[in-house]
Order: structure tokens, then C-alpha cells, then sequence
């Protein structure tokens, strides 16, 4: 599932390329769908397309919903806060940098897909292992 | 043409994010865990996307022009710098906190759990308080 799920994922960017010549980077959609007037249509579509998409997989395969996370609200305002801040001033998150700009031989995007990448590594260890964190 | 071909995007990357897991937070977190109970099945997950983009933008690159638009938009932007870095830092802390990357996130509002509607609405107030660092800083 894993395989057959990331396959899925590159196919969706190389769609999105070849037709529309956009990079399939969720954060700069997120952001472009807010800020770009005159070409937002597609983006809305496409954010809403993430959430169609994962549904008609649930439905479809009866593939489990994951249960609901028992860490305080707080937590999630807070990560979702250095998720906004992070993408916008890295131009990229997993989607746009991992598999897209690996995708261009992009060697900014590897730097950044390293950068994040151990970063989420050294914060889980700190979170989980140093400080004892429920999550 | 051209927004359809953004719904199809979407909802096969949406499909795929559920299937492979990435909406799945425990699963995130323990992938992100390589020095507790370490669970490397999402590196098939990117290992598989890349390979398919690898492949597949050498092909699209071939087009003249994409199907429904007048041409290809790609970033330009080669610098590695200290806002690149310190943006991909932050972002991989909040990713650690909660398991959530931007994709995923959306993918999961359709489970029902209100916080995650509170991390996204969080995510955009980040990336609005980034643009406005960077307006400030540009103009000196």
C-alpha cells in the first residue's frame, strides 16, 4: 500500500505537470489559492481534490479511519503554525520539495528535503525520548 | 481544461496520501522515530513518488507546452540559504510536533477531528505571518 499509495502521489505531479504546467507542491497551492486571484480556480479544485481523493479511498478500499489524536488542541495550533511558517519561507514541504524538486534534479530542493527531514527526526527524539511527551 | 486538470490532481495524489498512510499522524510520527520504534514503511512511500517523478517530468519535459496551458511555470530559485534552511528547520519541527505536513493535512479534514481543522487554519495564519516577514524584510 505503501508503494501502490506513493506511486499514486509522483503519477498526481506528473499529471498536474503535463497538463496544466504547474508543480504539484501543496503548501504554494494552499498559498496561491488565498493570494492569486486570477488563477485560483485550479488550486481550489486540486485542494479540494486532496480531500475527495482520500475519502474515495476510505470508501472505496474500507480502509480504516485513523483514530482521532489525544494531544491538546494547543499542540496542533502550534505545529500548524510552524508548518505555515516553515513552507512559506522554505517555498516548499514534503510535496513540493521531496517529490517534485527531487523529481526537477533540483539540488535546493534536496537540501530542503534533508533539512526537514532531519529536523522532524531530531524533533520527535527531543519530543518523545528527552522530554517524554505523550505523542 | 485547465482546473479539471487540477481536480484529477488532486484526487489522485488524495487517494494515494490515504492509501500509502501519509494522512495516518501515528504513522508520520513513527517514521519520524529512528530512535524509538522505528517505522520505515512511508520511505517506500517517497522512494516510489520520486522514482515516478523522476521518470515521468524527463518525459513531460519533451512537451512543447502542457495540454491545457500556454506554458510550464517551474520555480526558479537555485540559492541555498539561510531562509531556505531555516524555513525547511521550521517546518520539519512542526511536522515532528503533529505529524502533519501540508497535504496530508487537508487529505485528513475529511476524518472529522476538529483539531485538525485548527491545524490547518494555524498553517495558513504561519504562512500569512511568513509573507508578511518578507514583505518587511525586502523593503528593508
Amino acid at each position: 500500500m505503501a508503494i501502490t499509495g506513493g506511486l499514486l502521489i509522483g503519477a498526481a505531479a506528473v499529471i498536474l505537470l503535463s497538463l496544466a504546467g504547474r508543480v504539484a507542491g501543496v503548501s504554494g497551492i494552499l498559498w496561491g489559492a488565498l493570494t492569486e486571484q486570477a488563477t485560483h480556480l485550479w488550486r481550489w479544485l486540486f485542494l479540494f481534490g486532496l480531500i475527495a481523493g482520500g475519502a474515495l479511498a476510505h470508501q472505496l478500499l474500507g480502509l480504516p479511519i485513523p483514530s482521532p489524536q489525544s494531544l491538546p488542541t494547543s499542540w496542533a495550533v502550534i505545529a500548524g503554525l510552524l508548518v505555515g511558517l516553515g513552507t512559506k519561507l522554505g517555498n516548499g514541504c514534503t510535496s513540493g520539495h521531496g517529490v517534485c524538486g527531487i523529481g526537477f534534479n533540483s539540488g535546493r530542493s534536496a537540501v530542503a528535503t534533508v533539512t526537514f527531514m532531519a529536523s522532524g527526526i531530531a524533533t520527535v527524539f527531543v519530543l518523545r525520548h528527552v522530554l517524554g511527551a505523550p505523542l | 481544461m485547465k482546473p479539471l486538470a487540477g481536480l484529477l490532481s488532486g484526487i489522485i495524489f488524495g487517494f494515494g496520501l490515504a492509501l500509502s498512510g501519509m494522512s495516518d499522524r501515528d504513522k508520520v510520527l513513527g517514521f519520524l522515530d529512528i530512535f524509538g520504534d522505528w517505522q520505515p514503511a512511508l520511505l517506500l512511500v517517497m522512494a516510489a513518488a520520486v522514482t515516478v517523478t523522476l521518470l515521468g517530468f524527463a518525459v513531460v519535459r519533451r512537451q512543447r507546452k502542457p495540454l491545457f496551458a500556454p506554458s510550464f511555470y517551474l520555480p526558479t530559485a537555485r540559492a541555498v540559504d539561510a531562509k531556505l534552511l531555516g524555513g525547511a528547520a521550521l517546518f520539519g519541527m512542526g511536522w515532528g510536533v503533529y505529524g502533519f505536513c501540508p497535504g496530508p493535512a487537508f487529505t485528513a479534514l475529511f476524518y472529522g477531528d476538529t483539531d485538525t481543522y485548527y491545524f490547518v487554519l494555524a498553517m495558513i495564519t504561519g504562512m500569512w505571518i511568513a509573507s508578511r516577514l518578507e514583505t518587511r524584510t525586502s523593503h528593508g
